[in-house]
């Protein structure tokens, strides 16, 4: 990535200085950010720095990059964990309960759920939540945040309610499949079947030794969606104009801040392996096998 | 066909996409870019079909050109997707071994990373445009038929034809091109079906994000976000595209639920 983005056509000082740049201006803004060194020197020292969480300062605003990132993070880290609750608190009842009766539901429901969930893009759930609640009925905000930021908590709240709805509902579509499936594994299973023989209604043996089984599969996939739940969160900010890490690395995009967004997606990609290690931390926790293999 | 429910749905709404698609080139109700301040937001009626945007521009107009726009960027990035996944699958599985994990690995990253993420990287670097929304599609989407492909040939190449073929002296090209080839085929069309829906979501939502098709030029996710400003005003032009891309990514996934289903008997017992 660093590499593509050093490849870029043009000159980033000619960018900056605009077309008043005189070649020693540009020579000496080069010397300045280090331009003129070898591209691999340019990238340790880079890695390097980012390691130690200092990111540099945008080439372009000198604004500093590390601090902008977690400034930012305070909308889009409260919406993907708002979102993933919500996707979890609906999609595993949703998936045990289509589970439970699947002579009944199998075929329709289901797979009408889980086709649309994957054919609906995210941008229009948002706009038509947006149509239905904020311009219709009038309860959320159709966008924006507060500029006071969390001190205002429960109007941050209220403007985040529709942009984690939008991105949970195309999660916990998938998320539903997931708990469906894992679902009839359990009910098929020996210790189940063992379970009702002592009486147990199949609510009761579910609840009582099926849910954790049947949650550890649905854990694994929202930790491999972790990814797709960040880009959900760019597009999502962009629907409701929510002032996060997504819209922060579209504008960046659209001024050329190739220094801002190089360390974005760096800060992006490691909290996107973060998750999956604490995931992974969750798991364990969740499954007694892997737990006693330690 | 007739028994094939999933197949037919999937034929029939991609036909009708193609040939709305194709309609287009011929023939659309109004000029899609003739902008006329007395339709101005006007409401669905006999003389415009699905209203009208800000602009007075023709919503139906637009909706057949942007699926143009639409398919053939779909059918680039799949061709990209599909050249490059086969030719990666196949390398990584029948490859010398200090190839081999090297590129598994390469398939892993690529698989891990998001198309959005990509192409906004793309974006940043060559601008916004078509090509770069096709060349990201393209390659982030490769890694999954990469990885699929690699799984299917490594059972082919433990099957006894082809070690037959060995034992006669074929090469490795004759026996990519007689053996494996042909049987991965009835794969590759269903992994092409589900790209090319993957790749009509991506590239709406990336020109939905303004990195994808530039203006003047109609494309559905920018419809969207061009009528999202209008919203309160009226909130039914925003509901078209929305259908439109809704309809042709349903006709693509089912088209390949249908093609798995008449193609590999395995899976017609399957539950999920």
């Amino acid at each position: 990535m660093f590499l593509l983005l050093r490849l870029l056509p043009g000159d980033l000082a000619i960018a900056k200085l605009g077309i008043d740049a005189t070649p020693e201006s540009i020579v000496q803004l080069q010397q300045e950010f280090g331009l003129d060194r070898p591209i691999i020197t340019q990238f340790f020292s880079w890695f390097g720095h980012a390691l130690r969480g200092d990111m540099g300062v945008s080439m372009l605003t000198g604004v500093d990059i590390a601090d902008e990132i977690i400034n930012k993070a305070k909308v889009t880290l409260p919406l993907i964990a708002f979102a993933s609750v919500l996707a979890l608190s609906f999609a595993i009842p949703l998936g045990m309960y289509a589970a439970l009766h699947f002579r009944r539901w199998d075929g329709i429901s289901t797979s009408v759920v889980s086709q649309l969930g994957i054919a609906v893009p995210t941008f229009w759930v948002g706009v038509i939540l947006v149509t239905i609640f904020a311009v219709i009925f009038q309860i959320f905000p159709s966008g924006g945040f507060p500029d006071v930021g969390w001190s205002a908590w429960a109007s941050c709240l209220k403007s985040l309610t529709l942009p984690a709805i939008t991105l949970a509902l195309g999660q916990g579509a998938m998320l539903m499949r997931f708990a469906r499936s894992a679902t009839i594994d359990v009910i098929q299973q020996d210790y189940f079947r063992t379970a009702r023989a002592t009486g147990l209604t199949r609510g009761q043996a579910l609840r009582i030794h099926g849910v954790r089984n049947a949650l550890i599969p649905v854990v694994s996939v929202l930790g491999m969606q972790i990814a797709t739940l960040i880009v959900g969160a760019i597009i999502v900010e962009s629907v409701f104009a929510l002032p996060g890490i997504g819209q922060m690395l579209l504008q960046d995009v659209g001024i050329n801040d190739y220094t801002k967004v190089q360390g974005t997606v760096a800060a992006t990609t490691a909290a996107v392996f973060f998750v999956s290690f604490l995931i992974d931390v969750t798991l364990n926790a969740l499954n007694p096998k892997t737990r006693q293999r330690q | 066909m007739k028994r094939n429910r999933t197949l037919f749905l999937g034929v029939s709404l991609v036909s009708f996409s193609v040939v709305m698609a194709l309609l287009s080139i011929f023939w659309t109700p109004y000029d899609p870019l003739e902008i006329n301040p007395d339709s101005s937001l006007a409401k669905p009626s006999w003389s415009h079909l699905l209203g009208a945007d800000v602009l007075g521009r023709d919503v139906l107009s637009n909706i057949l050109v942007g699926s143009r726009t639409t398919l053939i960027t779909a059918f680039l990035a799949v061709m990209i997707t599909m050249v490059l996944g086969v030719i990666a699958g196949i390398s990584a599985s029948v490859s010398p071994r200090w190839f081999k994990s090297p590129a598994i690995y390469g398939i892993d990253i690529v698989l891990a990373l998001p198309t959005v993420l990509f192409a906004i990287v793309l974006a940043a670097i060559y601008g916004p445009s078509t090509l770069t929304a096709v060349v990201a599609i393209g390659i982030a989407t490769a890694a999954a038929v990469a990885q699929v492909t690699r799984r299917e040939v490594n059972v082919i190449l433990t099957s006894d034809f082809v070690i037959a073929a060995y034992a006669s002296g074929s090469g490795k090209g004759r026996i990519i091109r007689r053996h494996i080839l042909p049987n991965i085929r009835a794969s590759l069309f269903i992994q092409a079906s589900g790209a090319s829906a993957l790749a009509i979501l991506a590239e709406s939502t990336l020109s939905y994000l303004g990195l994808g098709t530039t203006p003047p030029a109609p494309s559905w996710g920018r419809m969207m976000a061009s009528s999202q400003q209008y919203l309160l005003i009226d909130p039914i032009v925003a509901l078209w595209p929305g259908f439109a891309i809704v309809i042709t990514v349903l006709g693509f996934n089912l088209l390949g639920d249908g093609l798995r289903e008449a193609l590999d008997p395995t899976l017609r017992s399957s539950k999920l």
